[in-house]
């Protein structure tokens, strides 16, 4: 029978025998690719302290991972770039001179806390980086919003800025924060010193701004600045299909209605203005193509993520207009992603045949 | 031009390396061993004697009741054994084995009636006769698709040329080569189920045979051939209805429900050959192919023949296979060994090699919804696929696993290579138990 034993070698398993090209690794390390143009900018507008920063939340998030899955037996799965990500995304999202030690624990915190206790890649239920971030804004609020890069003395608005009429104080006072900072403090600032408030605007909303703002010559994270090169990135993932259009569109979309009714109804003079530097300013870009479309922590379905992103969309613009930070991307996410599971209960297939 | 489809679906690499090569005929198997399931329901009785000689095309299984099918010898011959083997639907099944002997009388099958002259009593009772079942895969005895309960309204024969399935060209070049054949044998079904509507679907990657089909029907203003979107699954039956009709299935019902019935362009023309000419389905063309095979084509072999023989006559592997599928490779059947007969409803043996039959480790969930976006059933795989993972069985009735028609394109689009269709067979499994 030994002929027989040497016939029945063949492999049995479940059709289907073959499979689409890709894999998770694949998925994520694309993803990695496109947040390189970005990173990239971020290191080149920062300086070498970005890429420190860069170095050690990817670094340690690597290790982070490695640990907690030996010590909790799990199998080693550094290879498949989730965690890279993370690391990456953290980094990205804070400012170039945020304490290593403090990057690092943010880290260890979006691995070990936020995704392996709860069941590894797959099963985290808030976006890792995402809730790093929450929490070292938390515990260190002062690190996380005050150190940033100067472009010059005093100056961390934008290395173009130029001062076009307004008082000397006046300008001093804009430009000593990051746009989306400027805009939320800069009115009491200025009415304090009794300036007027109206250069605030005009300073904001002028082309110029707007024009650092797409570029990325502005003040902010490592990560989110360069509007362009983000775009670039979300290119990237759209042709290759690693996300799809109905998160970002969705978010987008929904953000743009809030600011924009705000405007038009409140304040009327620029609301055309106002919603452009509402877009391309801080995380929006970066939290609406990549940390929103995070397939673990977003629905499964397009109906699903066209509601989850519309939700985002509202909480991020509520948040800036009317909330106490001058940023909402990251909470607005973080808080759709609690509501995933509901979301996805509600936006099931159709099954065919049934009524 | 618009073309139809349906919801979901997938685009798989189509691999059809055999289109466009013409048919041949496989030399006589030295011996068959035919099995006497070769289709849904119960298996046929063998009604011969060991050592017997049989002669080609004599009945050697009778149907057993109405859900079963007659089997026929498909080469004259003397009953060697009449025992239990391996087939493709037992691990042990009864078969009746012929060695060659004797020969083929060549006017056996050459007397041709003319395709008005039969009623619709006497297609149906020839179609039985003949031990026609599905040619497509499922093999469901077609007689009993051509009797549908008198309650059921059919305003409409579909006939099924899609073939989605990658590599298998098969009813691809049945259509370019016997086209008149095939609508001669739509028109016989039309008339067993005295419908004045048929509808052709094919796949518009197959130009030559829709152009071919478009010709041979042009007289006849009742069947329409109509080209759909190259999409797996195109060719399973509710996608095909959906597509050409606008109509669904209800849910647990069949295509009946929905005033259809859907035969393979491969039963088509078996049923002009039964009926015509007499002759039982004793032979068919199966698409033998995959980057191993020495002379992939699509062959005419007689039912019962050994895959071992198979590959011999076409002139080997160039590896060892490391799967063996009857079928394409997102439905195929895997085989154990090549010791296992080509059966009634085959339509292609696909090798794989160890290299593309890859491996079977998968990773958890990452909730990409690639799954759910193209589930063509309306199904939420990846929730399936997690409930039998952890075995939440309680869970499993109201995802509908049932629903599923085991496509395998959620387990070929999932980038972690989770096993879902696998996990889903195993919920329909849980489910028809409980019932």
């Amino acid at each position: 029978m030994a002929e027989n034993n040497e016939k029945n070698k063949m492999i049995l398993s479940s059709a289907p025998h073959i499979r689409a090209g890709y894999s998770i690794p694949h998925v994520m390390w694309l993803v990695v690719f496109a947040l390189i143009p970005a990173a990239s900018y971020g290191v080149y507008l920062n300086g070498l302290r970005a890429l420190w920063v860069i170095l050690t939340c990817v670094a340690s998030a690597v290790f982070a991972e490695f640990l907690i899955r030996v010590l909790l037996k799990r199998s080693v799965t550094v290879h498949n770039g989730a965690a890279v990500i993370t690391g990456l995304l953290l980094a990205m999202n804070l400012s170039p001179e945020f304490p290593l030690w403090m990057a690092a624990l943010g880290s260890f915190f979006a691995i070990i806390i936020v995704k392996e206790i709860f069941g590894g890649l797959g099963f985290n239920i808030w976006n890792p980086a995402l809730a790093a971030r929450a929490f070292l804004m938390l515990s260190w609020p002062g690190h996380m919003t005050s150190k940033w890069h100067q472009f010059s003395d005093g100056n961390i608005l934008s290395g173009s800025v130029v001062n076009s009429g307004i008082s000397d104080q006046a300008f001093t006072i804009i430009t000593g924060a990051t746009p989306l900072g400027a805009l939320k403090e800069g009115a009491v600032k200025l009415a304090e010193s009794g300036l007027d408030v109206s250069s605030l605007h005009s300073v904001l909303f002028s082309n110029s701004m707007l024009k650092s703002l797409f570029f990325g010559d502005v003040g902010g994270c490592i990560g989110e600045t360069s509007v362009l090169f983000l775009l670039v990135g979300a290119l990237i993932l759209l042709v290759t299909g690693v996300i799809t259009w109905h998160t970002p569109v969705s978010y987008i979309l929904s953000f743009s209605t809030v600011i924009f009714s705000y405007y038009f109804f409140t304040d009327s003079s620029e609301p055309v203005r106002a919603l452009l530097f509402h877009l391309l300013s801080g995380g929006l870009m970066i939290g609406a193509f990549f940390m929103a479309t995070d397939m673990v922590t977003s629905p499964v379905s397009k109906k699903g993520m066209l509601i989850f992103g519309a939700g985002c969309g509202l909480i991020a613009a509520s948040i800036r207009l009317f909330g106490g930070y001058p940023e909402g991307v990251s909470y607005s996410i973080l808080f759709m992603n609690t509501l995933v599971p509901i979301i996805d209960r509600y936006t099931k297939n159709k099954v065919y045949g049934k009524r | 031009m618009f073309t139809s489809t349906f919801r979901g679906g997938i685009h798989p690499p189509q691999m059809k390396i055999t289109a466009g090569v013409p048919f041949e005929n496989l030399s006589i198997p030295h011996l068959c061993r035919i099995p006497m399931q070769q289709h849904t329901g119960k298996p046929a009785i063998p009604v011969v004697e060991k050592d017997q000689f049989v002669k080609e095309g004599e009945l050697i299984g009778k149907a057993d009741g109405l859900f079963s099918a007659n089997v026929h010898a498909s080469i004259p011959g003397r009953v060697t054994d009449i025992g239990f083997y391996p087939t493709p639907y037992s691990e042990k099944g009864l078969c009746v084995v012929i060695e060659a002997e004797g020969s083929f009388s060549s006017d056996s099958f050459s007397e041709k009636k003319d395709i008005s002259s039969f009623s619709a009593e006497e297609i149906k009772e020839k179609v039985a006769s003949a031990g026609i079942v599905g040619m497509g895969g499922a093999a469901f005895p077609t007689f009993v698709k051509l009797n549908p309960p008198s309650d059921k309204k059919i305003d409409t024969l579909i006939i099924n040329a899609a073939e989605c399935e990658p590599y298998l060209a098969v009813d691809d070049m049945l259509c370019r080569n016997y086209a008149e054949e095939i609508i001669a044998g739509c028109t016989l079904l039309m008339k067993s189920v005295s419908v004045e509507k048929c509808v052709i679907g094919i796949e518009d990657n197959k130009k030559h045979a829709y152009k071919a089909l478009q010709n041979a029907v042009s007289s006849d203003k009742r069947i329409s051939v109509i080209k759909m979107k190259t999409k797996y699954p195109q060719g399973s039956e509710k996608q095909l209805i959906e597509t050409l009709t606008g109509r669904q299935v209800p849910s647990g019902k069949l295509p009946m429900d929905a005033g259809v019935i859907v035969q393979n362009v491969g039963t088509a023309f078996a049923v002009y050959q039964a009926v015509c000419f007499g002759k039982p389905l004793i032979e068919r063309f199966i698409t033998v192919t995959g980057s191993i095979v020495k002379k992939p084509g699509n062959y005419k072999i007689k039912i019962g023949s050994l895959i071992t023989d198979i590959i011999e006559e076409c002139g080997g592997l160039t590896e060892e296979p490391a799967k063996i599928l009857l079928g394409g490779p997102m439905c195929g059947f895997p085989l154990p060994s090549t010791d296992y007969p080509v059966i009634k409803g085959t339509n292609g043996v696909l090798f794989l090699s160890k290299k593309e039959a890859g491996n079977d480790k998968y990773d958890p969930c990452i909730r990409c919804g690639n799954c759910v976006h193209i589930c063509p059933c309306g199904l939420m795989p990846y929730e399936l696929g997690n409930a039998v993972e952890k075995g939440k069985t309680d869970f499993y009735q109201s995802l509908s696993p049932l629903d599923c028609m085991l496509c395998g394109s959620c387990a070929y689009v999932c980038p972690s290579k989770r096993p879902l269709t696998h996990f889903i067979k195993i919920a329909q499994q849980y489910v028809r138990s409980k019932k």
